[in-house]
């Protein structure tokens, strides 16, 4: 079972409601916690942890083999996306905007562009009693998110059983990285805060997720701020409000503090045992 | 002497484009014909990646000695024109390609 945490807009509480869930769930059951932010994964300031296990994750990219080359050109107007361009006699590679694709590697007709690996980070796998905890980080300098979360998804999927609740802290927005953590999930959450831009980004995200048909239900973060559009909104649209976390300045203090707010306070306690229950419900129907 | 520009138009008096990768036209001056020749280069706006290096790479197809421009290339853009041999001057925005050009002259731009 497959829970992903999504916003359009950033700082809406997508790794306070991630953390919380994941430590809530484990108090019963064995669950999994993976932080696909991989730009800047913050879930791990909130978790104890034992690091269990850590490897580099490598992308692939082309090599230019000088002596192989006939400067046909190919490889150029195959590449979507400029990463590999002629310059005269010589070709360059611009491993930054390289996605992996293969494409001029496998269509050069004389193999003068082989794959070889780049690091692009680290996954790190903590254990904590019944919470997995796994952590990817991009290297510093390394523009693309995409293929890391995708191997860090693959390293769960390999390392965890299906029946395991598994709680995937997403990027913030709409764009690629968003899509790559969220396409493998069977629910989506989508975390709001109840204002003007709160509900102009959380549109765009429930248009991305209709685009990926996905199902997913509305977090309302911060309530009590703004307005009540939000709310309106996902009723006229008929989008099941999950919870509601209540704006609280003892929540911003636990939270500034790196600590953990379910155990703390009762009401999003109780906020929290309803966003539990309806996962447990989803996931007893998927293993039907 | 060819003397490149990136330009928000085609003529000696249109605006600098202070973009390097998504500038709307290259500009390219030759000094000894006095010959101004563009490119437009506008189609870049529907490239999501590599703008940079695939203008870099035009660029190089016009062999110039001096490109002109705005910000700056970005580090990908910055390596093809280094490749190409091809020096850098910054800081021309916001002015006619006429000022980039005196600017250039009388050494006020700095160089790459």
């Amino acid at each position: 079972m497959n829970i992903a945490i999504a916003s359009g807009k950033g700082g809406t509480g997508k790794t306070t409601l991630s953390t919380n869930l994941a430590m809530l769930l484990a108090e019963s059951q064995k669950v999994v916690l993976s932080d696909l932010d991989v730009e800047e994964p913050n879930s791990g300031l909130f978790i104890e942890a034992e690091l269990l296990h850590e490897e580099n994750k490598f992308k692939m990219i082309p090599e230019w083999t000088k002596d192989k080359c006939t400067l046909c050109g190919i490889c150029q107007d195959v590449c979507n996306f400029h990463a590999v361009i002629q310059l005269g006699t010589k070709i360059m590679v611009f491993p930054q905007l390289c996605h992996s694709c293969y494409a001029c590697s496998e269509l050069c007709p004389t193999e003068a562009l082989p794959m070889i690996p780049k690091k692009m980070g680290v996954l790190k796998h903590f254990n904590s009693g019944n919470l997995s905890f796994i952590e990817s980080r991009l290297d510093i300098g390394e523009e693309q998110a995409v293929p890391l979360i995708a191997q860090t998804i693959q390293y769960v999927n390999e390392n965890f059983s299906d029946n395991i609740i598994r709680i995937y802290d997403a990027p913030p927005g709409t764009s690629c990285p968003v899509i790559e953590a969220t396409k493998d999930a069977d629910f989506v959450m989508l975390v709001t805060e109840p204002t003007p831009f709160g509900l102009h980004d959380l549109k765009l995200a429930m248009e991305t997720m209709r685009e990926l048909k996905k199902d997913f239900g509305v977090v309302v973060n911060r309530y009590g701020i703004g307005n009540d559009d939000v709310l309106k909104y996902c009723t006229t649209e008929a989008i099941p409000i999950l919870a509601k976390i209540p704006n609280d300045r003892r929540i911003a203090e636990l939270y500034s503090s790196g600590k953990l707010i379910y155990n703390q306070h009762p009401e999003v306690r109780k906020q929290l045992d309803s966003i539990k229950n309806c996962i447990l419900e989803l996931n007893q129907m998927s293993a039907r | 002497m060819k003397i490149a520009f990136t330009t928000k138009g085609i003529y000696w008096d249109s605006v600098m484009d202070s973009r390097f990768g998504r500038t709307e036209y290259i500009l390219v001056y030759d000094d000894e014909t006095k010959e101004l020749t563009n490119f437009d280069n506008r189609s870049i706006s529907n490239e999501a990646h590599g703008a940079g290096p695939k203008t870099a790479q035009k660029l190089y197809e016009f062999n110039p000695d001096i490109l002109i421009t705005g910000n700056g290339p970005g580090g990908n853009a910055a390596s093809v024109l280094k490749q190409a041999g091809i020096k850098v001057f910054i800081g021309a925005s916001e002015m006619s390609v006429k000022e980039a050009y005196e600017k250039y002259k009388n050494n006020v731009l700095e160089g790459l």
